[in-house]
């Protein structure tokens, strides 16, 4: 089984260079074979579900070959970037007939998709900068896709912030290189338990959090995505802001300080403070933006504060040796809105890319009295704000209550009234959603209004019924115990990240 | 672009031979000496660079058209991936160095499937780096335009085309 | 020192891409700063009178094949190398992509000035 790993990269950036080779008459082909990759991607990322396993490149022993690990947190992180990847697929079947180069734009999809799973699964340092670099171009390059005056100017400015970001990140490799003589995070983590944090390598942790603070769009380094998610295509504000500051944000930061450094207090309390700066700052800027997909994406760094808030709050537990059953209640919380906002906000974008294309138009007030005309879209929007807001029965409900149980629980009261007073704020902005474009009169330019058609539905009632049934991840144990359990558990485990990897290479 | 004097042209036209070749050579030896697939690609790219310098981007788009520059680029890519799926095959292994027997130092042919990866990785960057040079170089103000519109790569390659004819 | 002056030559990178209006110069800051951790790699590999890592026939032994101890003794890191060659490569691709963007805006804008293209805001 895990001799399949590699596919997870080589399929996608395979097909990345093949998909230009079509000419333009030949773009609806093209199209059905991306379909198919993505979900071949998808079938394969179901099966590698709770399974573990080391993958060495060229039959190299470890510390010289590349290896990429796949173990619980990568495999959660895989299926989210599958279902978000194959519901944008589908949308952008239909959605992108209105740009030109459909072809040039699959290719980019592919590749951004390869990178992500490299980055993933990656067990190098190195290479995870590598795939890191290649999701990233690829999507500095997908935002400034349209070619007009403030996609442009939301390409620039991302990409200028996304450069400095790496070279922070490189630096930091450069430190850790020349302070443990390793790239591999199994040998350089065993070398940090034996030596301690020097000098360099708390100056590498601090570029680390800065580097992939700025690809996750935490508050201090936000300024980019307000303008960067925006402007891209549908789909792709979808793929950006459902998973792409994801992997190559949380997950990668996650991995480096948990696995990798090593915990301790003033670690946990950073990245505590930056997911409760993230939520607050994020939510107060959203309420009062008038443009819808710039209100989701100012939702989106106020929702990745929550995760970052939820895995700090349980390193701060660890840290602190509190109990371990809240500390892993806080990780799974934090872990489980990782993916339930990846589901809602990527069905909030690709609403919001549906309206766009009947009307025309995302400005609320230029809006209004859509639920008539388009009732499916309507119901869809309901279904992912009621999600994002925390309505009980919608997957947002169960993540944020764990959240607040584990904060009460440890003893943090604050957090917990934190979380519930920003989840009221991202209620009220929501219900501005509803009453703006959905409720109240339609105006007179917009009585020709139709339903989208086609794929653009199917994806989105695709990703709605996901949200609605999410809750079930945490409520069946069996489904607990097989997604959710193992991510927490790698977490949990911290620097015994370095054992475990090189029992599964000696099997 | 019209080019520039008869003197560059010709002397121009014996070097970029000389550069072409020595570009195969740093892709050829890679695995021997310093250099390899990146560096011999640049070098292969800058002999098409002093040919656009010198004669002109209509001289250089007849011999090595963008479109077929661009497939290039991909054909790189994709054979690179099939050495290393050869891997799997023949090994086992992804990437897994094979099909060829490797450990003679210093012959040309050794090193398994590190050379045909390095003629493969020449082959793309050269291509790329062409069409990124050239695309750049597209990029200019034309006063004869009302408005100085971008145009793409199909387009670039058509009007070139039509001056060409016309100029005859 | 020899680092202290790639810390600096880091920060006159970063620098020059924050405070600089022209965007063309915020390119040259991006690129000062990928130079720089280049630099730095190259340094953190080097040893003062070492060979470069490229075996050559008078490295090996006739008889045996075996490679000399004083070659692995001598030889300067080759990994770091490596590394910048594959940033290179990276840093590249992200210079072309930026400098092409660059050029679009400046058809469509008319200016390189980055306070004069501010159609985003909030």
């Amino acid at each position: 089984m895990i001799k399949f790993l590699p596919a997870f990269v080589v399929i996608p950036l395979l097909t990345a260079f093949i998909l230009p080779l079509f000419s333009k008459k030949n773009k609806d082909a093209a199209t059905v074979l991306a379909n198919i990759v993505i979900v071949s991607l998808l079938v394969l990322s179901v099966l590698f579900v709770n399974k573990t396993g080391v993958y060495v490149m060229g039959q190299r022993s470890i510390p010289l070959g590349i290896n990429l690990v796949l173990d619980g947190l990568s495999s959660l992180l895989l299926l989210a970037i599958s279902f978000v990847s194959f519901a944008a697929m589908l949308f952008s079947i239909r959605y992108m007939e209105q740009y030109t180069a459909k072809t040039k734009y699959l290719s980019l999809f592919m590749l951004m998709v390869a990178g992500m799973n490299g980055v993933v699964l990656s067990g190098d340092i190195f290479n995870l900068f590598v795939f890191l670099e290649v999701a990233s171009i690829a999507s500095y390059s997908l935002v400034g896709f349209g070619c007009e005056h403030e996609e442009l100017e939301a390409s620039f400015k991302y990409m200028v912030l996304g450069s400095i970001a790496s070279a922070f990140l490189l630096f930091g490799i450069a430190l850790v290189y020349g302070n443990t003589g390793s790239l591999n995070m199994v040998y350089i983590s065993e070398i940090i338990q034996q030596t301690g944090m020097k000098n360099g390598l708390a100056f590498a942790m601090a570029l680390f959090i800065v580097g992939f603070g700025l690809k996750a769009a935490l508050v201090p380094f936000h300024a980019w995505l307000p303008d960067a998610h925006p402007s891209a295509p549908a789909p792709i504000s979808a793929m950006l802001s459902g998973v792409l500051i994801k992997a190559l944000g949380v997950y990668a930061l996650c991995r480096i300080i948990f696995n990798v450094f090593g915990l301790s207090i003033a670690i946990s309390w950073t990245l505590v403070a930056l997911g409760v700066l993230s939520m607050v700052i994020g939510v107060f800027l959203a309420v009062g933006q008038w443009d819808m997909k710039r209100l989701l994406a100012y939702h989106s760094i106020s929702q990745m504060g929550y995760v970052v808030m939820g895995v700090g709050l349980g390193a701060l537990i660890i840290a602190e040796d509190g109990s371990k059953i809240w500390a892993s209640l806080a990780i799974m919380g934090g872990l489980f809105h990782l993916i339930n906002h990846a589901v809602f906000k990527s069905l909030l974008f690709l609403m919001s890319g549906s309206v766009e294309m009947a009307t025309g138009t995302r400005q609320l007030k230029k809006l209004g009295g859509l639920g008539d005309v388009m009732p499916i879209t309507r119901a869809v929007s309901f279904v992912a704000s009621a999600s994002i807001a925390g309505v009980p029965p919608f997957n947002g409900f169960w993540s944020k209550l764990i959240l607040v149980v584990s904060a009460v629980g440890a003893g943090f009261y604050w957090l917990a009234g934190v979380t519930v007073v920003v989840s009221l704020v991202t209620l009220i902005s929501f219900l501005k959603i509803q009453r703006y474009a959905f409720l109240g009169e339609l105006p007179e330019y917009l009585q020709q209004v139709k339903e989208s058609k086609g794929s653009m539905l199917y994806a989105m009632i695709f990703l709605a019924c996901l949200c609605v049934f999410m809750g079930l991840i945490l409520l069946v144990p069996s489904l607990r115990e097989n997604i959710l359990q193992p991510a927490v558990n790698v977490l949990m485990s911290g620097q015994g990240y370095a054992n475990t990897v090189k029992t599964m290479v000696q099997q | 672009m019209k080019g520039m004097s008869v003197i560059v042209k010709t002397i121009s036209s014996w070097v970029k031979v000389l550069i072409i070749l020595f570009g195969i050579y740093i892709v050829l030896f890679g695995h021997l000496t310093p250099g390899g697939g990146f560096a011999g690609g640049v070098v292969l790219a800058s002999s098409y660079v002093l040919l656009m310098l010198a004669f002109g981007r209509e001289f250089v788009l007849k011999n090595l058209p963008l479109s077929l520059d661009s497939k290039l680029d991909c054909v790189g890519g994709i054979l690179f991936i099939a050495i290393a799926i050869l891997g799997v095959v023949f090994g086992g292994v992804f990437f897994k160095n094979c099909f060829i027997e490797y450990g003679q130092k210093f012959n040309l042919i050794s090193a398994g499937t590190i050379p045909l990866s390095n003629i493969v990785i020449g082959l793309k960057v050269g291509a790329s780096l062409y069409l990124v040079i050239f695309l750049l170089s597209a990029f200019r103000r034309d006063d004869s335009d009302e408005q100085s519109v971008f145009r793409s790569p199909e387009e670039i390659h058509d009007r070139a085309m039509k001056d060409e004819k016309e100029s005859n | 020192m020899p680092y202290a002056i790639c810390f600096l030559l880091f920060m006159v990178g970063l620098y020059c891409a924050v405070v600089k209006k022209n965007m063309v110069k915020i390119v040259i800051g991006i690129m000062v700063m990928e130079y720089a951790v280049n630099l730095f790699l190259i340094m953190l590999g080097y040893r003062f009178g070492g060979v470069a890592p490229i075996l050559s026939r008078s490295d090996v032994n006739n008889e045996t094949g075996q490679i000399m101890q004083s070659f692995i003794d001598n030889s300067v890191d080759p990994l770091p190398q490596a590394l910048v060659l594959t940033s290179i490569v990276i840093s590249l691709g992200s210079l072309a992509l930026l400098i092409s963007i660059c050029v679009r805006i400046y058809e469509k804008y008319g200016t390189f000035d980055i306070t004069e293209i501010r159609r985003l805001k909030g």
